[in-house]
């Protein structure tokens, strides 16, 4: 038991100690080799590497409660470029025209509900058919980015407004608008998972599905607001990109749920379901931010960040492996 | 006190439901008093399950009534027959082992504060007075992944007294659970009987239900046989509504010649499993391995079929010290093992008859680089012959087969690969009566015709009916090993528990 | 009785209902357009289908043994980036040896990591995309690869060339398809491969070896990668970096569309085919009624869907899902 305490307390904080040690090794190792004169840890430096995170961050808090709630989402990624297209050309329509600058929180608005309407289609798809949710949302990762492709061609949709521009960038306490949204929306996914009946639903039900139906939790229409909101988080991530990007490539958004998929393992969620937790998920975002922007400061290309991150989610899928080993004598199966 | 006289907390009456092709339960009626344990009993397919789900709200109906009290009602879904006050104990632990026991105990029903917030101080308070009521050792907040079997079960039964309830299903409740945890359960099951509960209780053995029911119903194929007065009645009365006749359940009594040791264990170690453990296994002979779940019975046969890398010790065969690192090993040396779980172990439940029983040979039934397919069938056939495995054709799932001829399969897979020591362990769990005999008899054959076997089973009757010579585990250790002759179910029971002969635990 | 023949309809149509949802497709798109089966449109979509096809060979033996392969599109950037580079330096005959090797070593990796070490597919795959892609730019310093002499080379005759009227391309991929597909369907090893895939814990209880299985068929995947590689940078004799990126999601799509679970245990070689010659087919038939390319994206999601939602559901033995 004690042990059995003491390994899980390790598993908990072990993303911490990775970013601890992430920070050490670019401190020192930038100290001899960084082609720029400022040190990794500075403040601003920091500051940035937090906005960064926001896209894929805030994207992995929802994919944490769909994972947690034994499914997957690979569809964020066109739903991140779907709100954004709907976001940007939506301040054009005419009849928004008299609303001048309200017309980006109506945009806004519209974004995120395209998030929460395709999320929803993911859901009801998976409740109704009883097919897998891999297969299901990988069917309209496809879908959807037809969708974006059909909405506007292959043309870039682009909308500069600096209201929204100045917005976007803004900073309260020093935290950029994009830090800021993922700050809150971490305590506000942290409080309904751990604080709200739903929260611990979906714990339940990712833990075992059929012991959650036998407790009479209405298991469809559960896991059909986790797509929703996974939907609107990924469309709240495309609103805090785009708000100041302003233009969109049909293409956008490719590859993030495997990004985001990576954060949310390296944050130590089971991928089979019942465990996990959006702290450890920020600090999956967080780790592999750092290794981008570490590998960057001590003059790594691009390269050498996919082949280190590739070989950090391996490695840790191992550590994890043999930390929940239960000693010799095992089954060999 | 006549129990005849009062009105039952639930009845169902003419219970009839369907299932494509199937008529599962055929005008089943079934009554429970209040403060009355009742036992249904039946073979598997036999319709308990299905009843007991129509009663929990899991399915629907197709004709009959169910009542609580004098009004009929309607069990929408497990909530609402919840609500009701019929509380179903599910014989696989329902449980999700990341949640702590409070969060179990109301799973689908935690108090509610604003906002859709769990009120944790009213789930702590509620789950802990639960849970002293059922003297639990452990607390509300405590992650039930990190409890024993033993202990989940209590928190199933915990969930039963979250509601004001009038009748508790238990299905095999007793299935993993030791000795002493049983006496704690029959305590709870008193205690709710004696705040007036009508008390369901589903089980397959015969020793509990004549010591807890106060009456039995039979179910045999979907259809009510009969309620029985436990006072009145006996085991043999029981078994033949339930298979319509009796059973031969007698113990083995034949005297056969052994041959050569053909396989000896000394002195065999597996970490925390089991320890020191020697036997030996002579040719026409059938050991039994008797003893509680958990004693380390199977563990022994893993090892010994090269799933488990042993601590310590020896296993010879044919008097030659071999190292088996693997299945494969194990087969290579003439090793067989029919696995305790027959669908997680023993089968590919997709894929059909004659790939499943051919599935360790496969590599060697080949012309030219090909699968030989006339060689295959071939063995399909003589091992359905000498089994009379019933099944349409070798191309039917094994998945679609009845319990019994799975089993089957699985005894004619390893039959099939000539071994020279069979081992089998559970070989008739959740197989129906009829077919438990057929296998008993096999297994007998088989020992006649000079295989060595090792049997395995935490059934008595089944292992002093089978085996030759019966060895007793306990913990992790050998107890004691005794003949046929010798054996009696008390000497039996003490070597098991711990105790020994003089009444001292070992 | 009449439930029974419903029931064998019903049976009848999830296991051949891929095969009857094509032929009506087929006809549908011909009646639409004719030139739809003209044979050189045929050929066209059958030549132009080959690569992804190649690797969907592969990926249905991983998919069939329980596991996932998400890194065959990066694997096979990786492939012809490398025999391109190659080529230059050692000549064709060598080059391609040379990156089938170098191929097959990173399936060894990835079938090390999932069959011996038993870790989780998905993940080790997912992570081999990322890392292998990293590899290729290592390897071609971020560049664009191309053949210095384009016209001197016979490289470009696998791709380009053709075969008694049948393009290179197509006759690999028939060749390979066939040789898998008895491999799959008759040799002990492909009832080893279903056996692993429909219960793996019950597979090892039978004897046989499933880190060893589970290791071949991420080999036999690999080996298809580098072959779709050859082909692709044959066909190019240059290429980009990332010229095989998402490939793996469309890949997973073609094998799921042939009817292959992915749990493991069921599906067949013929049927990814007919899966990969759906996909290509939408493709042409819509471009051929005029659509624009994207809207095969959404046509194919329904289909997708609907496929594995007519599987399902034969074999609930009901068509909705029955949680509440």
């Amino acid at each position: 038991m004690q042990q059995e305490t003491r390994k899980r307390m390790i598993k908990e904080s072990a993303i911490w100690g990775f970013i601890v040690l992430e920070l050490i090794f670019f401190s020192v190792a930038g100290h001899f080799l960084s082609l720029s004169e400022n040190a990794f840890m500075d403040f601003e430096n920091m500051l940035l590497l937090l906005k960064q995170s926001a896209p894929i961050g805030i994207i992995a808090l929802g994919m944490t409660v769909v994972m947690i709630n034994g499914n997957i989402d690979l569809s964020v990624g066109a739903t991140f470029a779907l709100a954004a297209v709907v976001m940007l050309d939506s301040m054009s329509w005419p009849i928004f025209a008299p609303l001048g600058d309200w017309v980006i929180p109506v945009s806004w608005a519209l974004a995120l509900l395209t998030g929460m309407v395709l999320g929803a289609i993911n859901g009801f798809i998976v409740w109704k058919t009883g097919v897998d949710a891999f297969i299901v949302t990988l069917g309209s990762m496809l879908g959807f980015r037809g969708l974006v492709f059909m909405y506007n061609g292959e043309q870039p949709t682009f909308q500069l407004n600096w209201t929204m521009v100045d917005i976007a960038e803004a900073r309260l306490f020093g935290l950029q608008t994009p830090t800021l949204v993922l700050i809150v929306c971490t305590v506000l996914v942290w409080l309904m998972l751990n604080k709200t009946i739903h929260g611990r639903n979906v714990y339940a039900v990712g833990d075992n599905r059929e012991a959650a139906v036998n407790a009479g939790i209405r298991v469809g229409p559960h896991m059909m607001i986790n797509f929703i909101i996974i939907g609107f988080l990924a469309a709240l991530s495309s609103v805090v990109f785009y708000s100041a990007s302003g233009s969109v490539n049909p293409n956008d958004g490719m590859l993030y749920e495997l990004w985001v998929i990576t954060a949310v393992v390296l944050g130590g969620t089971k991928l089979t379901g019942g465990k996990g937790s959006v702290i450890a998920t920020f600090g999956g975002v967080i780790a592999i931010q750092l290794l981008r922007k570490g590998l960057g400061h001590i003059g790594a290309d691009t390269a050498m960040v996919n082949l280190v991150i590739g070989s950090i989610l391996i490695a840790v899928l191992y550590l994890d492996k043999q930390l929940n080993r239960k000693g010799d004598g095992d089954l060999k199966v | 006190m006549s129990v005849h006289d009062q009105k039952p907390a639930l009845r169902l009456e003419g219970i009839v439901k369907t299932f494509p092709g199937v008529r599962a339960l055929d005008g089943v009626s079934f009554s429970v008093l209040p403060g009355e344990v009742h036992a249904l009993m039946g073979e598997n397919g036999a319709g308990k399950s299905t009843l007991m789900k129509v009663l929990g709200g899991l399915h629907q109906p197709n004709e009959g009534k169910i009542f609580m009290g004098d009004e009929p009602v309607v069990m929408g879904s497990p909530m609402d027959a919840k609500a009701k006050g019929v509380v179903f104990i599910h014989q696989e632990l329902s449980l999700a082992e990341e949640l702590s026991v409070a969060e179990n105990i109301y799973l689908g029903e935690l108090p509610r504060k604003s906002f859709g917030r769990v009120d944790w101080d009213r789930l702590y308070a509620d789950s802990g007075a639960i849970l002293k009521r059922l003297n639990c050792g452990f607390g509300p907040r405590t992650l039930v992944g990190d409890l024993s079997i033993a202990n989940m079960q209590m928190v199933e039964i915990a969930r039963a007294l979250t509601v004001d309830a009038k009748a508790v299903i238990f299905d095999e409740p007793t299935a993993s659970l030791t000795d002493a945890e049983k006496v704690v359960l029959f305590e709870v099951i008193a205690d709710l009987r004696a705040q007036g509960v009508g008390i369901i209780y589903i089980s397959h053995r015969m020793e509990e239900i004549f010591r807890i029911s106060d009456r039995i119903t039979v179910l045999r194929d979907g259809a009510y046989r009969g309620t029985l007065n436990t006072a009145e009645t006996d085991e043999d009365e029981v078994t033949r509504l339930m298979i319509g006749r009796s059973l031969d359940m007698s113990r083995n009594a034949e005297h056969v010649e052994t041959g050569d040791v053909a396989l000896e264990v000394r002195g065999l170690s597996c970490g925390k499993l089991f320890q020191d453990v020697s036997f030996e296994v002579r040719e026409g002979e059938v050991v039994g391995f008797y003893g509680l779940v958990g004693a380390g019975r199977t563990e022994i046969a893993e090892t010994l079929f090269g799933l488990r890398t042993p601590s310590a010790g020896k296993i010879l065969l044919k008097g030659k010290e071999v190292s088996i690192h693997s299945p494969m090993d194990a087969i290579a040396h003439g090793i067989s093992l029919v696995p305790e779980d027959r669908k997680t172990q023993g089968l590919v439940l997709g894929m059909n008859c004659r790939d499943n029983i051919t599935l360790p040979q496969v590599g060697d039934l080949t012309a030219g680089p090909f699968v030989s397919d006339g060689a295959e069938i071939a063995i399909f056939d003589q091992y359905r012959d000498r089994l009379d495995i019933k099944t349409p054709n070798w191309r039917q799932q094994v998945g679609n087969l009845s319990g019994g001829n799975q089993q089957k399969i699985v005894i004619g897979k390893w039959l099939s690969m000539h071994p020279e020591v069979l081992i089998v362990d559970e070989p008739t769990r959740g197989i129906d009566i009829g077919s438990k005999s057929e296998i008993h008899n096999l297994i007998r054959e088989l020992a006649k015709s000079g295989y060595a076997v090792i049997v395995i089973s935490s059934e008595m009757p089944e292992v002093m009916r089978v085996s030759d010579r019966v060895i007793a585990m306990y913990n992790g250790k050998l107890m004691r090993s005794f003949t046929a002759d010798e054996v009696t179910e008390d000497n039996l029971v003490q070597a098991i528990s711990g105790l020994s002969e003089n009444g001292k635990v070992a | 009785m009449a439930d029974d023949r419903m029931k064998q309809v019903g049976a009848f149509l999830a296991r051949q209902g891929i095969l009857v949802a094509f032929l009506l497709f087929m006809i549908g798109f011909a009646l639409a357009n004719h030139r739809f089966i003209a044979i050189d449109n045929v050929l066209g979509v059958i030549r132009s289908s080959a690569i992804l096809g190649v690797m969907a060979l592969g990926v249905t033996f991983v998919v069939i043994s329980g596991n996932l392969d998400l890194s065959v599109g990066s694997m096979m950037s990786f492939s012809t980036i490398v025999v391109l580079d190659l080529h230059d330096k050692l000549g064709p005959a060598l080059a391609i040896p040379a990156m089938f090797a170098m191929t097959l070593a990173l399936g060894a990796l990835i079938g090390f990591l999932v069959g011996y070490l038993r870790l989780n597919s998905l993940i080790v795959t997912l992570g081999m995309l990322s890392a292998i892609h990293g590899l290729t730019l290592t390897y071609s310093g971020g560049k664009n690869m191309d053949i210095a002499d384009k016209a001197g080379t016979w490289f470009g005759g696998i791709g380009r060339g053709s075969v008694l009227g049948i393009p290179g391309p197509i006759l690999i991929f028939g060749l390979l398809a066939l040789v898998l597909s008895v491999t799959l369907a008759k040799t002990p090893f492909g009832r080893k491969v279903y056996a692993v895939g429909g219960n793996g814990t019950a597979a090892i209880f039978s004897g046989i070896p499933r880190a060893r299985v589970v290791f071949m068929t991420y080999i036999i995947s690999s080996f298809c990668v580098a072959t779709a590689g050859l082909l692709q940078a044959s066909r190019s004799l240059g290429s980009q970096n990332t010229v095989g990126q998402g490939l793996e999601l469309d890949v997973l799509a073609a094998v799921i569309l042939g009817g292959a679970s992915l749990l493991g245990g069921s599906g067949t070689v013929f049927k990814t085919v007919i899966g990969v010659l759906i996909l290509g087919f939408i493709q042409n038939g819509l471009l051929l009624v005029g659509l624009e390319f994207y809207v095969q994206y959404v046509v194919t999601w329904v289909i997708i869907i609907l496929a594995v939602w007519l599987d399902v559901a034969a074999k609930r033995g009901r068509i909705l899902s029955p949680i509440a």
